[in-house]
C-alpha cells in the first residue's frame, strides 16, 4: 500500500471521511493515483457529463472538457449540467462550471474548440491526459481521434447513448493489472506441493496425542494434511480427483483421524465444526496449485521475455516468472494468507505465520532477481520498489493483461473478428452484433446524409429505406454475404430513435464508463476488453472483442 | 418560448414518446398525450434519498416527471458527499429529502419535488395508494419488504381474481460496492421482494465464543471491544450507547481491539476497519449508483409510458471484471407470506413449545422480532408473546416455554403475527397434531 490509512481520530483527514465508502474498495493507494489522474471530454453531451459526474464525484485530479458548441435547448433538456438559464452560451464552460461545483477538490478546466481543431492545430494535445473521453463525435473525427490517441498511447474511451441503445468501447494499446479483486479467488494453501515450514509445523501436531476439545480446536487444514498423508500412502501421489475418490477422502477425514485421549467417553464427537470444514474444503482446498493460465500468458509474453521497457510491471514479472523456474519449483510465488477456520488463536495464528513468512520469503526472491534483472540492463536501482514487489507477489496469481485494438483500424477493417458468424449472429433478434452494426450503420448514414436517420420528423419513412441501404453496404463492406438479411424492425427502431439521447441511456453509459476510467487509472479491476453493448428495450448488456 | 418550456426542451423524449416503433410495447400509441401525462400527472414516489435516491430524482425530472414525491428518515453526512451528488459540505446535518429535493426543483423548471423528512411507517395505506408507481433505493431490506408488503396489502380481489387497477408497479434498487440489482414488482402477478427473500446476502455474524474464547481475525478482536469490552467499562458513562459516527467511541473500540490482537499476535486492526465492522458500513461508489438508478429510472419512465417492454424481471450487475449484467425471470414464491392467496398453515406437533414456533418464523420467514396474538372462541384477542414492548414482554415471556397444547391452542387455531418486516400482520392457520412420542 503507498500510504497507510488513519490509525486514529485526530489522524482523519476531512478527505478520508468523505472518500471512506470508496476507500474500502480501492485503497488509498487507489485514491492517490485517482487524485493524480487528469482526465479529457470531448463534448459535454449528457453522457459525457454523467461519465465526468462519477469522476468528480470520487475526486479524480482534474477534468479537462473541449467542446465547439453553444448550449442548445434540447442540451438543456436532456443534461443536469447545462442550464437553461444559459442556453446559447459555450457548453464548455457552463458544464465545466456546473460539475466543478460537485468537488472542491477537483480542477475543471475547458476549451471551447472542437475536437476537430484541435487535432489540427495542436496534435499534441492529448498526450498530458490520462485518458481521453469521447462522446457526440461523427466517424470521422472519431477516426481522427483514435488514431492520435493509439500512436501517443492514450487511453480512449468513446461512449454512446442513442435511443434506447448504449455503447462503450474502450481503446487502450496494454493494460496490466496487478490487484484485479476477482470476485472468487482460490485460497493458495500448498496442501499438495507443502514448502519446508509448512512441513515442518503439520508433522510437529500429532492428532493421536490430543483430547477432544485440542482436536476440535485444531485448524481444518491440518486434518486435510494428516488425511492427505494417507491417502497419498494408499493412492499415490495424485490427490482425490473425481466424486467417488473424494467420499473416500471424506471417510478418511470422518474415520482415520482420531484423536488418542478419552474418545470413548465423549458425547459430542461426531459434529466437531473443524471435521466439517475439512470435508467441505476437500473440493476446494486440494486443487493442484499451478501457475493459472491468465499468469502463464503474461509470463510467456514477448514483453516479459524479451523485456525491452523500462516498465515496473514486467520487469517484476520477469522477476516472477525466473522465480518460478528456479525456486518456486513450478509455482508461484506464496500468497501467505489463510482462510478463517474453526481452530484455538494460538494454532491458527501460528500457522497463518507460517504461510506469512514463505510468502515473505518468496517476495525476497522475486526482489533479488528484480535487482540482478536491473543491474545487467544497467537501469536505475528506484525503478522498482521493495513494497510494488511485495504488493505484486501477493497478488501474483491474479495478475491480468488486456491488449487492445486500435479503432480506427476497426472503421477501416474490412472484416469483423474471425471467430464471428455474424449470419447467424443476424438471425438471431437481440444479438448485440446487430446492435453494434446498427451504430455503425446510422453513423455511416450520417456521413453520407449529414444527419442521423429520423433526426427530422417528416423523413422518418424515407430514412428506413436509406438507413437499410447504409446497412446492407455495411455489411457488405465487413465481407458478410447476407444481402438478403432482413432487420427491418431494428431499422425502423433506429429511426424512431433519431439520435435522441434519453437521460437514462446517458446516465446508465455514464456510470459505466466513469468506473472504466478509473479502472484504467488505479490499475485495480478489470476494464471492458472493448466494446460494450446496453440495450434498455430488453435490459440486456453485451461484451463483444474488436 | 417561456424561461421554463423551451424550444426543444423535450426533443430526446419527444422521439421515442410521439413515434411508433415495431419494438414498442403492444399496449403503446404514440401520442403526445404520453408526455403531458408525465409532466402533469404521473405521481412516482421515491423511496430514500441517499445514493440512490439523489439520481433518481435526476433522472426522473430529466426524464419528463414532474410530480415526485421523496420520503427520508436520514439526514446528510460527510461520508455521503462520495456519491450522493446533490448534498453539499454546508448541508451536512440536514435532511436529505429536502435538500435533495430543494436541488432539483432549483435546477429543473417546473420539477415539483415533495420531500418528507419521515419514516416510511409514518405513512398509510391512503398515501400509499396515492402513487403510479414507487421505486425505492434503499439500503435496508426491512423497509424493502415494508413498502413490497404495503404495496401488496392494497390489492383487490374479486372472486379471487386480482383487479389489475389496484396493482402499483415497484421498481426496486440496490447496490454494494461494483455490485448492484434492478427490479420490476408487480405486486401480486410476479415475483416479490418476499418471495425471493434469499437473494439477499445473509449478515455476517461471528459465534460470541470465537469472540470471547479463540480470536483469530481483526474482525473478532474489534467485536471483543464493540460487545463485551463496551458494555462492562462503559467508557462515555453509564448506558452511553456506542455512536458509530462519534470518533472518539471508535477509537476507544480500535485501541481496545488493538490490545486483544497484540496479546494474541492478530495483525490488521485498523481504525477504518473498527468503524466498518461496528457500522456494518456497506462500501459504495458513484459510479455503481449511477448505473443501478438510471436503470431503475428507465424501469419507471418504460412502465408509464409502455413506449419499450419493461424488465422481466431482474437484472444483476457486476463491474468489476469487465461490466457483466445478468436478466432473467425470477419466480414467485406459491406460497409466498407476502403476496400469495393461499391460506398459511403452520405445522406444529401439540408438544412444541411456543418458542419453536418463534424460531420458525424467524428463520422459515426471517422476522425480526414478531409478535403472536391469537383469538380464543369468543372472538377476544390473547397475545401470546409481544417482544417490543416491554411490560407485555415480560408478562408474556413464560409463554415461550409453554407448549402449544399448555397454551390451549386448537387445531385450526388463528395465530396473527406482527413484525417490522411488514406493515400488516399475517394470518396463520396452526395445524395441530398429536405428539408422536407418546
Amino acid at each position: 500500500m503507498a500510504s497507510p490509512s488513519p490509525k486514529s481520530p485526530g489522524q482523519i483527514s476531512d478527505k478520508s471521511k468523505k472518500y471512506d465508502r470508496q476507500l474500502r474498495l480501492w485503497g488509498d493507494h487507489g485514491q492517490t493515483a485517482l487524485e493524480s489522474a487528469n482526465v479529457c471530454l470531448i463534448n459535454a453531451t449528457a453522457t459525457g457529463t454523467e461519465i465526468l459526474k462519477s469522476l468528480v464525484l470520487p475526486g479524480i485530479g482534474s477534468f479537462t472538457i473541449v467542446d465547439g458548441a453553444l448550449v442548445s435547448g434540447e442540451d438543456a433538456g436532456n443534461n443536469f449540467f447545462l442550464d437553461h438559464s444559459k442556453i446559447g452560451k459555450p457548453r464548455a464552460h457552463v458544464a465545466t462550471q456546473l460539475l466543478k461545483e460537485l468537488n472542491s477538490d477537483v480542477k475543471g478546466d475547458y476549451i471551447e474548440e472542437t475536437c476537430d481543431q484541435l487535432l489540427s492545430n495542436n496534435p499534441d494535445f492529448f498526450c498530458s491526459f490520462s485518458v481521453v473521453i469521447a462522446t457526440g463525435l461523427t466517424e470521422k473525427s472519431l477516426h481522427s481521434l483514435s488514431s492520435n490517441l493509439w500512436h501517443n498511447n492514450v487511453p480512449l474511451v468513446v461512449s454512446v447513448s442513442y435511443g434506447f441503445i448504449g455503447s462503450i468501447r474502450l481503446q487502450v494499446s496494454e493494460h496490466c493489472i496487478i490487484e484485479s479483486h476477482p470476485d472468487n479467488l482460490l485460497e493458495d494453501l500448498r496442501l499438495d506441493k507443502p514448502f519446508p515450514g509448512l512441513k515442518e509445523f503439520m508433522d510437529s501436531i500429532k492428532l493421536s496425542e490430543m483430547n477432544h476439545k485440542q482436536f476440535s480446536h485444531t485448524p481444518y487444514l491440518v486434518l486435510l494434511y494428516k488425511a492427505l498423508e494417507i491417502w497419498n500412502e494408499r493412492h499415490g501421489p495424485n490427490p482425490p480427483l473425481n466424486y467417488k475418490e473424494k467420499e473416500i477422502f471424506k471417510n478418511i477425514i470422518k474415520n482415520e483421524l482420531g484423536y488418542g485421549i478419552a474418545k470413548e467417553e465423549d458425547s459430542n464427537t461426531g459434529d466437531e465444526e473443524n471435521v466439517a470444514e475439512a470435508i467441505k474444503a476437500v473440493n476446494t482446498a486440494l486443487t493442484k496449485t499451478q501457475v493459472p493460465s491468465n499468469v502463464q500468458k503474461i509470463l510467456n509474453d514477448d514483453q516479459c521475455i524479451q523485456l525491452k521497457e523500462k516498465n515496473s510491471f514486467w520487469i517484476i514479472a520477469r522477476a516472477v516468472k525466473e522465480f518460478v523456474e528456479k525456486e518456486g519449483n513450478g509455482v508461484l510465488p506464496l500468497r501467505g494468507s489463510l482462510p478463517d477456520m474453526t481452530s484455538d488463536s494460538q494454532r491458527y495464528i501460528a500457522l497463518q505465520n507460517v504461510y506469512r513468512e514463505q510468502a515473505s520469503k518468496d517476495a525476497e526472491h522475486v526482489w533479488r532477481h528484480v535487482q540482478t534483472i536491473l543491474k545487467e540492463r544497467g537501469w536505475a536501482g528506484e525503478s522498482v520498489i521493495e513494497n510494488d514487489v511485495k504488493l505484486f507477489c501477493k497478488h501474483s496469481s491474479e495478475l491480468r493483461m488486456i491488449r487492445g485494438s486500435c479503432l480506427a483500424e476497426e472503421l477501416d477493417g474490412k472484416q469483423l473478428p474471425a471467430d464471428v458468424d455474424i449470419n447467424q449472429q443476424l438471425e438471431e433478434p437481440d444479438s448485440p452484433w446487430l446492435h453494434y452494426l446498427l451504430l455503425r450503420a446510422v453513423n455511416k448514414f450520417h456521413t453520407e446524409n449529414g444527419s442521423y436517420p429520423g433526426y427530422y420528423d417528416d423523413n422518418v419513412e424515407t430514412d428506413i429505406s436509406k438507413l437499410k441501404g447504409c446497412f446492407s453496404r455495411l455489411l457488405n463492406d465487413l465481407g458478410c454475404q447476407g444481402g438478403s438479411l432482413s432487420k427491418d424492425d431494428n431499422l425502423h427502431e433506429m429511426c424512431r430513435y433519431g439520435a435522441a439521447e434519453l437521460h437514462a441511456v446517458a446516465a446508465f453509459i455514464g456510470g459505466c464508463a466513469a468506473q472504466e476510467v478509473i479502472k484504467l487509472i488505479t490499475k485495480q479491476y478489470v476494464p471492458l476488453d472493448n466494446t460494450f453493448i446496453f440495450n434498455s428495450v430488453t435490459t440486456t448488456t453485451a461484451t463483444l472483442r474488436l | 418560448m417561456s424561461t421554463t418550456n423551451w424550444n426543444g426542451r423535450w426533443f430526446h423524449l419527444r422521439k421515442v414518446l410521439e413515434r411508433g416503433g415495431p419494438l414498442a410495447h403492444p399496449d403503446f400509441q404514440a401520442s403526445n398525450e404520453t408526455l403531458d401525462f408525465l409532466l402533469e400527472n404521473c405521481k412516482v414516489l421515491v423511496v430514500g434519498a441517499g445514493g440512490l435516491g439523489c439520481e433518481l430524482l435526476k433522472n426522473l425530472a430529466l426524464m419528463g416527471f414532474r410530480q415526485i414525491h421523496v420520503i427520508d428518515m436520514d439526514t446528510i453526512d460527510v461520508s455521503n458527499l462520495n456519491r450522493q451528488f446533490l448534498f453539499r459540505h454546508s448541508d451536512v446535518g440536514k435532511p436529505k429529502a429536502k435538500v435533495a429535493a430543494n436541488f432539483i426543483n432549483e435546477r429543473i423548471p417546473l420539477a415539483n419535488v415533495t420531500p418528507y423528512y419521515a419514516k416510511i411507517q409514518d405513512y398509510d395505506q391512503d398515501f400509499y395508494a396515492g402513487f403510479h408507481v414507487v421505486v425505492c433505493g434503499l439500503d435496508s431490506i426491512i423497509a424493502r419488504r415494508w413498502i413490497n408488503g404495503m404495496l401488496i396489502s392494497l390489492l383487490t380481489y374479486e372472486d379471487g381474481e386480482l383487479d389489475p387497477s389496484s396493482v402499483i408497479p415497484l421498481v426496486d434498487g440496490g447496490t454494494e460496492g461494483f455490485k448492484g440489482n434492478v427490479r420490476v414488482i408487480l405486486p401480486g402477478m410476479n415475483a416479490c421482494i418476499e418471495c425471493t427473500l434469499d437473494l439477499f446476502p445473509p449478515q455476517i455474524n461471528f459465534p460470541l465464543c470465537t469472540i470471547a474464547h479463540t480470536p483469530r481475525l481483526p474482525e473478532h478482536c474489534i467485536e471483543y471491544a464493540r460487545l463485551l469490552q463496551w458494555p462492562k467499562e462503559n467508557p462515555f458513562g453509564e448506558e452511553i450507547p456506542i455512536d458509530g459516527d462519534d470518533p472518539n467511541h471508535i477509537s476507544w473500540i480500535y485501541e481496545k481491539a488493538l490490545q486483544r490482537a497484540n496479546e494474541y499476535g492478530i495483525l490488521g486492526v485498523t481504525y477504518r476497519l473498527a468503524q466498518g465492522v461496528v457500522k456494518h458500513i456497506i462500501p459504495a461508489v458513484a459510479s455503481t449508483n449511477a448505473v443501478v438508478a438510471a436503470a431503475c429510472a428507465l424501469e419507471v419512465f418504460k412502465l408509464a409510458s409502455s413506449c419499450a417492454p419493461k424488465l422481466d424481471n431482474y437484472m444483476v450487475f457486476n463491474d468489476t471484471d469487465g461490466i457483466y449484467t445478468y436478466t432473467y425471470a425470477a419466480e414467485r414464491n406459491e406460497s409466498c407470506v407476502a403476496c400469495s392467496q393461499i391460506p398459511k398453515d403452520l405445522v406444529f406437533d401439540e408438544n412444541v413449545r411456543l418458542s419453536e414456533v418463534m424460531e420458525h418464523l424467524s428463520t422459515t420467514y426471517q422476522m425480526k422480532s414478531p409478535g403472536v396474538t391469537t383469538t380464543d372462541q369468543q372472538g377476544r384477542n390473547r397475545t401470546l408473546y409481544l417482544p417490543n414492548v416491554s411490560s407485555i414482554e415480560e408478562r408474556t415471556r413464560p409463554n415461550l416455554k409453554k407448549t402449544l397444547k399448555e397454551l390451549g391452542l386448537k387445531d385450526g387455531a388463528q395465530l396473527i403475527v406482527a413484525d417490522v418486516t411488514s406493515p400488516n400482520s399475517i394470518e396463520f392457520h396452526l395445524k395441530l397434531h398429536a405428539s408422536m412420542d407418546t
